[in-house]
């Protein structure tokens, strides 16, 4: 008994990385859970993905000017996903190219320009830190910022709640009563962004979008609404981020991959055995109503 | 005409001048030598003339003829390729427009009340919460459109009639002085379209100014006392029984056909 409970503790009692990796990997399924909600209703799932190659380039530059430092990395992140993400933008409105399809040049773009950068000046190590993260890296600092960008995105996500929505379903209508869609969805995709960037230190630039999105995804087949979604989204997050560490631990694995093997085993499951849409709910369903 | 016709526009009268007092100001909405298009071919050419305020007007014409796109102009979605709309001092966002081709996601996760609320955007906004008198406007919207019962309802499990209520009622809450339909009955059943057509005549009698796309002449004669008719240039404007003439629709039809691909640069009215 001693031994089980030795097995699922003693990692994060006796190892303060560890425990900082999963406080930070909490408060990152929390702010996620939402935002990785509204990429899958929104059907903008790929544009995460493509956001998450454009924090590369940032963070390749700060990694340029300063080394592996928390603050110049996480700044150039944030400005370059920014930029990209308005950029994108742009050229969809000016031009006849659709948004998807900008984003997807773009991040091709960042994502050369990003790797190129970091073998410019660092090892192939380093390289492989700033794709898939190290656990090790998440340090006070990282934690607070973790901490900070989560709370941003609640509270942000709290306030806009109903423009958001209505953006999401029915942007013709926000945009005849005058509800500032453009400027929602700016927000929106800056609060992907920041998201990213929170997930990069402890689970690298190339896994981050994996909290944002598999745990949204899986959530679907587990509740209706919105909020319930994002609930279980977190919930899923959370499990994931634990079951992650620990195997990263034993197992001596790289911290990013295994939390979203994790998250993506969960996902598995719920495409499966979920309790709306599932395969297994589908199979089960019968004959129809009566009325 | 007759002493039918004569009673319902008394009436009409009489109401407009209550809704006047209660805060409906009039707008008439001034097309002046409008050109709308997209990428310089024009779609609506050089059209002048009034939508008077409480008027009821329907717009017809074959396809491509530019009807969408003057619901689009007039709504402040599309910009004037040339000449000018007046719509005496009211703001875009005052219009109550439906469009044709919803942009609506209908598996969004999201009950028939939340939409219906949505109407109440005026007096809610981003941040506002619901009032009791607020929720009763809500109650009766639901109720004039037959939908009482279906709050609850997710937007996925509605039939294709069903929907196009929920849109009549959030429009009702919008509460506007003009209302912008497009094509609203196309592939809607009889049933739904006579009672929301009851809607539509209400809100005629509260004295709005209506303009609606419809491909049914039938429904035209019935209800609109006025039809413009569209051939990208304009074919006729005024009262419903000398606009829509077998000559006319003749005409109309002859002119939609003319799109010419290579066409040079409209020199009429070129300063």
């Amino acid at each position: 008994m001693n031994h089980f409970v030795d097995f699922f503790l003693s990692p994060f009692s006796e190892f303060i990385f560890m425990r900082h990796a999963l406080v930070a990997c909490l408060a990152l399924a929390l702010g996620c859970a939402p935002v990785g909600m509204l990429l899958v209703l929104r059907r903008m799932s790929l544009m995460g993905d493509a956001l998450s190659h454009a924090v590369l380039p940032g963070a390749a530059l700060g990694f340029l000017v300063s080394g592996l430092s928390l603050y110049a990395m996480t700044i150039g992140g944030i400005i370059i996903g920014l930029a990209v993400a308005l950029l994108a933008g742009a050229v969809a409105r000016v031009t006849a190219l659709r948004e998807d399809a900008s984003f997807a040049a773009l991040y091709l773009i960042s994502l050369a320009a990003g790797v190129l950068i970091i073998s410019m000046r660092g090892t192939s190590v380093d390289l492989i830190h700033v794709l898939f993260g190290t656990i090790l890296a998440v340090d006070d600092p990282a934690l607070i910022l973790v901490a900070s960008i989560a709370t941003i995105t609640i509270f942000t996500m709290a306030l806009i709640y109903r423009p958001l929505i209505v953006e999401c379903f029915d942007p013709g209508f926000l945009r005849s009563v005058g509800g500032h869609g453009a400027t929602m969805h700016f927000i929106f995709l800056a609060l992907v962004v920041l998201n990213l960037v929170a997930g990069f230190t402890a689970l690298g630039t190339l896994m981050a979008v994996g909290m944002l999105m598999l745990p949204a995804a899986a959530a679907n087949f587990w509740a209706k609404q919105f909020w319930s979604a994002s609930l279980a989204a977190a919930i899923i997050a959370m499990i994931s981020s634990y079951s992650g560490l620990l195997l990263s631990f034993y197992m001596n694995f790289p911290s990013g991959p295994s939390i979203i093997l994790i998250a993506g085993i969960c996902y598995v499951f719920s495409v499966v055995f979920g309790k709306h849409g599932s395969l297994y709910s589908r199979h089960k369903a019968g004959g129809h109503l009566a009325g | 005409m007759g002493r039918r016709r004569l009673g319902i526009s008394l009436a009409c009268r009489r109401l407009g001048a209550r809704l006047v007092i209660i805060g409906i100001k009039m707008h008439a909405i001034t097309l002046n030598n409008l050109t709308l298009g997209y990428e310089r071919h024009p779609a609506v050419h050089h059209l002048s003339g009034v939508f008077e305020p409480g008027s009821m007007t329907a717009v017809i014409g074959p396809n491509g003829s530019g009807k969408s796109t003057l619901l689009k102009g007039i709504t402040g979605i599309l910009r004037p390729l040339g000449g000018s709309i007046d719509r005496g001092g009211l703001k875009t966002s005052q219009i109550a427009y439906l469009p044709q081709m919803l942009e609506i996601d209908r598996s969004f996760p999201i009950t028939v009340l939340d939409i219906v609320i949505l109407g109440l955007w005026r007096d809610i906004g981003i941040f506002g919460g619901m009032k009791r008198d607020l929720w009763q406007r809500v109650e009766q919207a639901l109720t004039t459109v037959g939908l009482e019962g279906f709050e609850a309802r997710a937007i996925s499990n509605l039939s294709g009639g069903q929907f196009q209520r929920v849109m009549f009622a959030r429009m009702l809450l919008r509460d506007s002085p003009v209302v912008v339909l497009d094509e609203p009955f196309t592939s809607i059943d009889a049933q739904t379209t006579l009672d929301l057509f009851a809607v539509i005549q209400r809100w005629h009698i509260e004295n709005r100014t209506i303009i609606a796309v419809l491909h049914d002449f039938d429904q035209v004669r019935a209800y609109f006392p006025q039809t413009l008719l569209l051939a990208r240039d304009l074919v006729g404007w005024g009262a419903t029984d000398q606009v829509l003439t077998e000559a006319n629709l003749l005409l109309s039809r002859r002119m939609s056909e003319a799109w010419d691909e290579s066409a040079a640069v409209c020199e009429e009215n070129a300063a």
